[in-house]
């Protein structure tokens, strides 16, 4: 009884905090985009935005010369990308746009790099613009290894090795207590499992979905706790990246219409009770609730996370805003208790994402007694 | 418009990485650790059971333990009792024989006593008979000398004797 006011609690907190978030988000990025950037200022919006997408470099840290120019210092990564008329596939590593700078050039392409994002250049390495200003250059399919997909890998590396050796721990002790690694896993996965899992699919049938329900978990908060870490490996905004959401979402709506049983389909197509000629709307209605539903776990994730990365951004970038460093201590202030809020937002996320799949897919899954 | 359009490059390698992550934790990760903790829960639930039956089972021996102790208990008295019913027996019957051989004892000892006393007394009388003889020899040759004589003797002489 205690347990649920605590989770029932915990949930309108997060939601509240969810609005807030976002609240603070879209004033910050209003006052940003009202703002003219002078000569010599810190573009703070474009540096906010250039951190919460994505990079085909991972950047370290800037070193300024000695003739004043600042040079950026990267792990260059590898650019993939797949040309279409006719089919071929190119590779190099992304130091070679020298931070897009310049163009490179493969076999009878040339290839620029403008903003993250590469086009086909002309053969002089110049892009084409219309009349607008907007470029109108083809782009190749980019599939590149970018800071946000090596942290992917990172992440699920971390996980493999975490959860292989947790196994390992069980199989080498079975039927022993846990310990170390193993004894801090195991009642999480066991909250998962018992907590969310079960009382929404049912103790019958939740066994099926439980790898994916696990797995989802401690993938979004894995994820969502490296962005947090301010620089490499962590930092990247995976979690906060729409195509990513877009995916684990995917991943939802595919499991639950797949495994969705009769009552599921009749409930959408043939709604019980209901007057005939209302069918059409309801159907309608239903089938747009259908995609809205894992449409809304992958904004709520999408925006929760990215959020949170614009207000740590924005509150370090106070510092250049006002450029005094006298606001350092009132940036580092706030910026502290944004990261233990966002550790919070991260393991709550990851729960709220897991619970509502769960949701969705016990709603599917269960026997309808008329 | 770019932050909250999926980039392809993004989507692609998330649908591969998430796909493999999933195929090798479902295979190597939470198949054996929520089978780990099921059989171990599973245990858990056994032996608990085990011990309340085990519990039972001891509460069942423990009666029967002190059914068969009472049992003993009771069989004991019996015996002591019998064994005492039988030494009282024993010990009357032995009082009995002893009063009877001692009864018999003393029966044949008055027997024997009453028996010599007779003797004696027949001894004495033959001997009275022979003494009285004897003074009436003396007597009748003294009252043959002396009349006097005679008459002292017969009283000296039954004076002499005397009866025991």
């Amino acid at each position: 009884m205690a347990y649920n006011t605590i989770k029932r609690s915990f949930f309108t907190l997060g939601i509240v905090l969810l609005f807030s978030l976002f609240s603070i988000a879209s004033e910050q990025e209003h006052a940003q985009a009202n703002k003219k950037v002078e000569k010599g200022e810190v573009d703070v919006n474009k540096a906010i935005f250039d951190h919460i997408g994505d990079n085909h470099d991972w950047h370290l840290w800037d070193i300024t010369h000695a003739d004043g120019t600042i040079h950026p210092v990267t792990i260059p990564l590898p650019i993939i990308l797949i040309n279409t008329k006719p089919f071929s596939i190119t590779t190099f590593m992304s130091s070679e746009f020298h931070h897009g700078h310049s163009p490179v050039t493969r076999g009878k392409y040339t290839y620029v790099m403008h903003e993250q994002k590469i086009y086909y250049a002309n053969p002089d390495g110049s892009l084409q613009y219309d009349e607008k200003g907007s470029i109108i250059s083809a782009k190749p399919i980019d599939i590149s290894i970018t800071k946000n997909v090596s942290t992917l890998f990172l992440a699920a590396l971390l996980m493999i090795l975490i959860f292989t050796s947790c196994a390992k721990a069980y199989t080498r002790r079975p039927g022993i207590a846990p310990k170390g690694l193993q004894g801090f896993m195991e009642p999480i996965i066991l909250f998962v499992k018992d907590d969310i899992v079960i009382p929404n699919i049912g103790d019958k049938k939740h066994a099926k979905f439980l790898p994916y329900l696990l797995t989802v978990f401690f993938f979004i908060w894995i994820l969502n706790m490296i962005g947090l870490i301010p620089f490499f490996p962590g930092s990247a905004n995976v979690t906060g990246n729409i195509a990513v959401t877009f995916v684990l979402a995917l991943f939802t709506l595919i499991i639950t219409n797949v495994n969705g049983n009769k009552d599921y389909w009749k409930h959408i197509f043939a709604m019980p009770g209901l007057p005939l000629w209302l069918l059409p709307i309801m159907i309608v209605v239903e089938l747009i609730g259908v995609i809205a539903k894992p449409f809304a776990l992958m904004i709520r994730l999408f925006a929760n996370i990215t959020a949170g990365h614009i207000v740590v951004l924005s509150l370090v970038s106070l510092i250049f805003v006002f450029q005094t460093l006298a606001i350092a201590p009132v940036s580092v202030a706030f910026v502290l208790f944004m990261d233990v809020l966002e550790l919070f937002v991260a393991a709550l996320q990851a729960y709220i994402f897991t619970m509502l799949s769960a949701l969705f897919i016990g709603l599917a899954v269960q026997e309808h007694h008329h | 418009m770019d932050l909250v359009t999926p980039g392809f490059g993004l989507v692609f390698w998330t649908t591969i990485t998430f796909l493999i992550l999933l195929f090798l934790l479902g295979k190597f990760a939470w198949k054996p650790i929520i089978g780990a903790v099921n059989a171990r829960n599973k245990s858990i639930e056994d032996a608990l059971r085990l011990a309340e039956t085990t519990k039972e089972e001891m509460k069942q021996l423990q009666a029967d333990n002190e059914k068969i102790i009472a049992e003993a208990r009771r069989e004991r008295d019996a015996l002591l009792k019998e064994a005492r019913e039988m030494k009282d027996q024993i010990v009357a019957q032995a009082k009995k024989e002893a009063g009877e051989e001692s009864q018999k004892i003393l029966q044949a000892a008055k027997q024997s006593i009453e028996n010599e006393k007779k003797n004696a007394i027949q001894e004495l009388k033959t001997q009275v008979a022979e003494i009285s003889i004897e003074i009436a020899e003396k007597i009748l040759a003294k009252e043959l000398e002396n009349k006097k004589a005679s008459e002292d003797i017969i009283s000296n002489s039954l004076d002499k004797l005397k009866l025991n």
